[in-house]
């Protein structure tokens, strides 16, 4: 099968406007059923109450944090191997889903925080380096914007893609270590190696929803950004013909 | 390698001939450091809990901060398209480049540290590890500050961009040079500590030239 088909703009467009429908749609349906089945079916937890419910967002996003990275860094190797246009389109596209993932991640995980450790922010080493990470997503949108030409922002925010995902784990391990000279096991992990079936499907049912929620905004991000440098190359034609035309 | 050389050679001579910008660093390191005792107050303990972090963020910091003309100035005069085109391999100018930032601005910290050290009242005991922190992380700081600095060449508001790029990456060496400190005051043995700043500074000596290479190459095209 020759991938590379799907690396035109206009493959790319038709492919999309197939899948796109299929995807909205399974989000929808996915998350309407995860939310369903956590806030009404599901059992409130015997040691933290009804704030277990906050699980089923801040663990699908948690887990969209990391998978959305990942497609960067391989939208970014592509766009630096093969120069694909549409990898750099699709790096730029999803960054800031993957960055609102990360912030959501936090944000829910602060609001857990709250009744569970009776603080808003502790320098847990899960949260600091979910933390890091939304800060590298942060340099990766600011690098992509920060160059009059789109092309040069796109490679070198695929250069630190790359970067960052070589170095992530680095900083992982790091956080890691640190944590546990400065904190002796003084927070109350969350850690649920087993988990009950009642609650195992809703989380799931809002993880497989929270994916195909990232692929049908995906789809419409790239899209619209393609749209927008056919436009921005249709100005620049347009502006040369006017000048060539004043010319003669 | 003679290439190489001549281009440590240059950039130390540059640097020694206009002593200002080294100097400014120096002055930076020592002020920012004075400005923490202001914000936390005279106690000696209390300062003393907390001088390692100190000498270690605000020499980050110095780096950081030295970096914004590591490539930028080669591209303004136009030297830099000279450097990718160079028949030496592009990876060895930029290692190269990195030796003379280190030995320019890394450096001068490395040996002014002692002094904020004193005015920041840490423990007798740390001084020695202080120092070898210092002189394997700094080098990781270098390398890694020399890819946001390629890759921020060219951009609008640069210095800004570039912290946000660079202090993420510089977050793993921050830990294991203060938790090697830390460790010597505790009367532990600093050791695997400071074997894990140098695996990170052969780590970033092999990754660092590549990437800050790609950078610049597509910042010259």
């Amino acid at each position: 099968m020759n991938w590379h088909r799907y690396a035109s703009p206009a493959n790319f467009k038709r492919l999309s406007d197939r899948l796109l429908p299929w995807a909205a749609g399974g989000a929808a349906l996915f998350l309407a059923a995860g939310v369903w089945s956590g806030l009404v079916v599901s059992p409130a937890d015997y040691q933290q109450g009804e704030t277990v419910r906050i699980m089923y967002v801040h663990v699908p996003a948690a887990w969209m944090s990391m998978f959305v990275y990942a497609n960067m860094a391989v939208a970014a190797a592509a766009a630096l191997v093969w120069r694909h246009p549409l990898a750099e389109v699709a790096g730029r596209a999803i960054a800031p889903v993957g960055a609102a993932f990360t912030f959501l991640c936090l944000v829910t995980g602060s609001l857990w925080g709250k009744p569970m450790w009776g603080t808003w922010w502790v320098w847990d080493a899960r949260l600091t380096s979910v933390l890091i990470l939304f800060f590298v997503y942060l340099a990766y949108m600011a690098l992509n914007a920060a160059f009059d030409e789109p092309e040069r922002g796109a490679r070198a925010s695929a250069v630190l893609a790359l970067v960052g995902a070589i170095n992530l784990p680095v900083i992982k391990f790091s956080v890691d270590w640190w944590n546990t000279l400065h904190q002796p096991a003084s927070v109350t992990r969350l850690d649920a190696p087993a988990i009950d079936p009642s609650m195992l499907a809703p989380l799931l049912a809002m993880a497989i929803g929270f994916t195909l929620f990232f692929v049908a905004v995906a789809f419409v991000r790239i899209r619209a950004e393609l749209v927008e440098r056919r436009l921005e190359a249709l100005r620049h034609a347009r502006v040369a013909g006017e000048a060539a035309a004043e010319r003669t | 390698m003679s290439a190489a050389l001549a281009l440590v050679a240059r950039d130390v001579r540059l640097a020694l001939r206009t002593p200002a910008e080294t100097l400014t660093i120096l002055a930076f390191f020592v002020i920012a450091a004075t400005l923490f005792a202001f914000g936390i107050g005279p106690e000696p303990q209390a300062l003393a809990r907390v001088a390692t972090g100190i000498v270690w963020v605000v020499a980050l910091l110095a780096c950081l901060i030295s970096l914004d003309r590591l490539f930028q100035a080669e591209a303004d005069d136009g030297s830099l398209d000279q450097l990718v085109l160079a028949p030496a391999p592009l990876e060895l100018l930029v290692l190269a480049k990195c030796l003379a930032q280190w030995l320019t601005t890394a450096l001068p910290l490395v040996v002014v540290s002692p002094l904020v050290a004193t005015m920041l009242q840490l423990s007798p005991h740390g001084y020695a590890t202080l120092l070898a922190s210092l002189l394997l992380g700094t080098p990781s700081l270098t390398l890694f500050g020399a890819v946001g600095a390629a890759l921020a060449v060219g951009a609008r508001k640069g210095g800004a961009l570039l912290a946000l790029i660079v202090l993420p990456l510089y977050v793993p060496v921050l830990i294991f040079a203060v938790a090697a400190v830390e460790a010597s005051i505790a009367g532990l043995s600093p050791r695997p500590h400071l074997f894990l700043l140098a695996g990170l500074a052969v780590f970033a000596l092999t990754l660092a030239p590549f990437a800050a290479s790609a950078a610049l190459r597509q910042a010259s095209e």
